[in-house]
């Protein structure tokens, strides 16, 4: 890398001592690149072994790459620590404007230690740090009121990126998420509940640097070349035109649309809360992250009248995705679209995972149904009785995962896999290491993914899309080319991540771009580099997994992915042992 | 003379390519010489406001500047001679629309010289070249 770039410089941050520091570490970001690599290393060395998630000694490290601020696209920040969901690692990405904030304001991560006695909120503008008195914004449990108080209180607006977590993140809910620019999030594995543990309700980043290229003219060149394909390129159009939520129609149709707890691959209803209607009556604006000429972000309006007062309504943008249609509309059998909005508003108020929250409730509605928690979901005496599509009683138990006010939902509050421990009905806990199920029953690569990948998520290995092309060519559905075909996209999507490379973008990003990119910023590096490279990342990742507990050969299938069939038919529990027994071997061998 | 104006705020997504591809100009990465600026109006919900040099023809932060390094432009807006330039931000003050930035690298104001580079890279139209027409600034 270029000697002078800031992205070398690591900031320290303690909580406990209130102080920090800056490192030179241009040894981990020539080797690792930036991004996930570089904050698996950190995280390796600042955690300790079997340290609890919630204490003082989880670290949160947040990591950006050396093409943030530099190419279009590389504009998310990497979050690593331990989970307080799954017990090993955690690691979640966001946009919005954290990945160039945290690169303008000069550094390449961020590493936040210890714990405040005290609520705080940290400021960093650039070569500064203010740790500033929280205790008027604790107890706000709206993420919304939050972000609007700092916005007001601090400098920076345009560059910076304000993070924050709301009334879940506080009480420590296992899948609490951090919120950024309102409409992203480090929503998977409980960052928010991390945050909570350290008194710690926000951070605002922002900083204006220059950062310095090897050429000026190839530089400008090939980012126009980038540019260009990005925006003339039909795969980044449909994310732009829709978003994900142009993925609801196709998949219902194909029968993998988990609906009703996966009772269901499809939803009958889903016409009404497709991306297409959605777009059509609801949609106000798109936004983007960043550095990101696409503006995937949908935005929504709702419009919801005061019942106090005729022709008063209050309006607001919600933010909708496939993976939140999915979780809330089709696990919950939401199918109007108002009472989908309204619920995924409060969900992002409170600053919860929605897929994580949706499932639990999923699994909860089922609990109910089959009288497995006979009055402990009642609250202060009163029923609280969830059936499917009734979103009102959703709302509610929203806020009881917020507080907590009983035995049943503190369970909830620790995720399906605690929850049904506790209550019974594992075989339908939509469970998957102990992260909830992603929007996908697309067939076994999707479930092998889901059981393996280092985040348990449909982000790791993309089976959904090995399963759809094997519609194609159901020969090469066999446990071991799964198992094959998830490790290897694992192992590039390591080096995307420690770019920071939206994977939206990784049609954009083949390896001759990286490289080509890489370049301009001084990284001399060949494929076989990159291809090593991300092995080792992988590997680290599994050595963190295993060290805090994480077993990939004595995993929990959940029962139910293999009753409901899928486009490939009833899956197997054979083939789903046999995919996890390969990928594990060929995790044993990185 | 062209000056670069903004064509219709609402079509922004804030995206910020326009302010990247400004610090480009100069070869740069990053955002310290940047002479456009996009913020929220109060929360992304909202929308955009985008803050360009509106190009004045009698420009106020000219007229400031001790050391004239500040020289009006024919056609409006003003032309920076950085070695004149000492650095007092009195232009950054006077600037009534707030389109003089700061670039804390070099310690002098980032100025918008009218080039239009940053009008290819916003992929949705918000920004454009525009010939000026007569000699009031609108
Ligand atoms: S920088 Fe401001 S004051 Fe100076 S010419 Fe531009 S708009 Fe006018
Ligand atoms: S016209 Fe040129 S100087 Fe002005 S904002 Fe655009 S790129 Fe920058
Ligand atoms: S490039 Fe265009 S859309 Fe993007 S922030 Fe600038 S003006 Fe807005």
């Amino acid at each position: 890398m270029i000697s002078e770039d800031p992205l070398r410089t690591v900031l320290y941050i303690d909580l406990s001592k209130r102080s920090f520091w800056t490192e030179d570490r241009r040894d981990l970001f020539e080797q690792y690149i930036g991004g996930t690599g570089v904050a698996i290393n950190l995280l390796q060395k600042e955690c300790r072994q079997n340290a609890n998630p919630l204490g003082p000694d989880n670290p949160i490290i947040f990591a950006v790459g050396p093409l943030t601020g530099v190419f279009p696209l590389a504009s998310k920040t990497v979050a690593l620590f331990k989970s307080p969901l799954t017990g090993n690692l955690g690691e979640s990405h966001a946009g919005g404007r954290s990945a160039t904030a945290i690169r303008m304001a000069g550094y390449g991560a961020i590493v936040i230690k210890g714990a405040s006695e005290t609520p705080v909120y940290l400021v960093i503008d650039s070569d500064k740090v203010h740790f500033k008195d929280a205790s008027a914004l604790w107890g706000l449990k709206s993420s919304f009121t939050v972000g609007r108080i700092i916005r007001e209180q601090e400098d920076g607006a345009g560059l910076r990126t304000i993070m924050r977590i709301g009334g879940a993140g506080e009480k420590m809910v296992s899948y609490a998420c951090v919120i950024t620019e309102t409409y992203r999030h480090f929503g998977r594995l409980g960052l928010g509940a991390v945050f909570g543990s350290k008194k710690l309700k926000a951070i605002s980043v922002s900083g204006r640097r220059r950062i310095k290229v090897e050429n000026p003219k190839t530089y400008r060149e090939l980012y126009k070349e980038v540019f260009n394909r990005t925006v003339k390129s039909p795969a980044m159009k449909k994310y732009h035109d829709l978003g994900t939520a142009v993925n609801i129609s196709p998949l219902n149709e194909l029968k993998a649309l988990p609906t009703e707890n996966l009772k269901q691959n499809s939803f009958d209803q889903a016409g009404g809360i497709s991306g297409e209607s959605i777009a059509e009556k609801y949609l106000g604006r798109r936004v983007a992250c960043s550095h990101c000429p696409v503006s995937c972000i949908h935005l929504a309006t709702y419009r919801e009248p005061y019942a106090s007062e005729p022709y008063f309504y209050k309006t607001t943008m919600v933010g909708y995705d496939y993976e939140l249609i999915y979780s809330f509309g089709t696990m919950l059998k939401i199918s109007s679209p108002e009472g989908l909005l309204k619920i995924l508003d409060e969900v992002e108020k409170y600053g919860l995972d929605v897929m994580s929250t949706g499932v639990a409730l999923a699994w909860a509605t089922e609990a109910q149904e089959r009288n497995l928690i006979p009055s402990e979901g009642d609250v202060n005496g009163a029923k609280l009785r969830l059936q499917w599509g009734d979103y009102d009683t959703y709302i509610k138990a929203i806020e009881y995962l917020t507080d907590q006010p009983n035995d049943f939902y503190k369970a909830l509050a620790r995720g399906v896999s605690y929850a049904s421990s506790k209550y019974g009905g594992s075989e339908f806990a939509l469970s998957f290491g102990g992260n909830e199920m992603p929007g996908y029953h697309t067939g076994p690569a999707a479930h092998i993914g889901h059981l393996i990948g280092s985040r348990h998520s449909h982000l790791d290995g993309a089976g959904y899309s090995i399963d759809q092309q094997n519609l194609k060519e159901p020969g090469k559905s066999t446990p071991e080319n799964i198992a094959k075909a998830l490790i290897d996209e694992e192992k590039w999507r390591q080096i995307l991540s420690s770019l920071t490379i939206c994977f939206f973008a990784r049609g954009i990003y083949d390896i001759d771009t990286v490289l080509k990119t890489l370049s301009v910023l001084g990284y001399k590096l060949t494929k076989d580099d990159l291809t090593r490279i991300g092995s080792e990342i992988l590997r680290e990742k599994y050595q963190f997994k295993i060290r805090e507990g994480f077993n990939p050969r004595n995993i929990t299938i959940p029962k139910r992915i293999l009753e409901t069939p899928s486009p490939h038919g009833v899956i197997s529990e054979d083939t789903i042992r046999k995919g996890v027994e390969s990928a594990t071997d060929l995790l044993e061998k990185l | 003379m062209k000056r670069l104006a903004v064509v219709d705020v609402n079509l922004c997504v804030g995206c910020q390519g326009c302010l990247f591809a400004c610090a480009r100009r100069f070869g740069d990465a990053g955002l310290s010489r940047s002479a456009i600026h996009v913020k929220s109006a109060g929360g992304i919900e909202r929308g955009f406001i985008v803050t360009v040099c509106r190009a004045c023809l009698d420009p106020p932060c000219a007229k400031v500047c001790p050391t004239d390094a500040l020289k009006p432009r024919p056609g409006g807006g003003v032309i920076l001679n950085p070695q004149k330039c000492i650095g007092c931000g009195n232009c950054k003050e006077a600037c009534t629309i707030n389109a003089v930035f700061w670039d804390e690298d070099t310690n002098k104001p980032a100025i918008c010289t009218h080039c239009g580079y940053c009008v290819d890279f916003c992929p949705y139209g918000v920004l454009k070249l525009e010939e000026r027409e007569g000699g009031i600034s609108v």
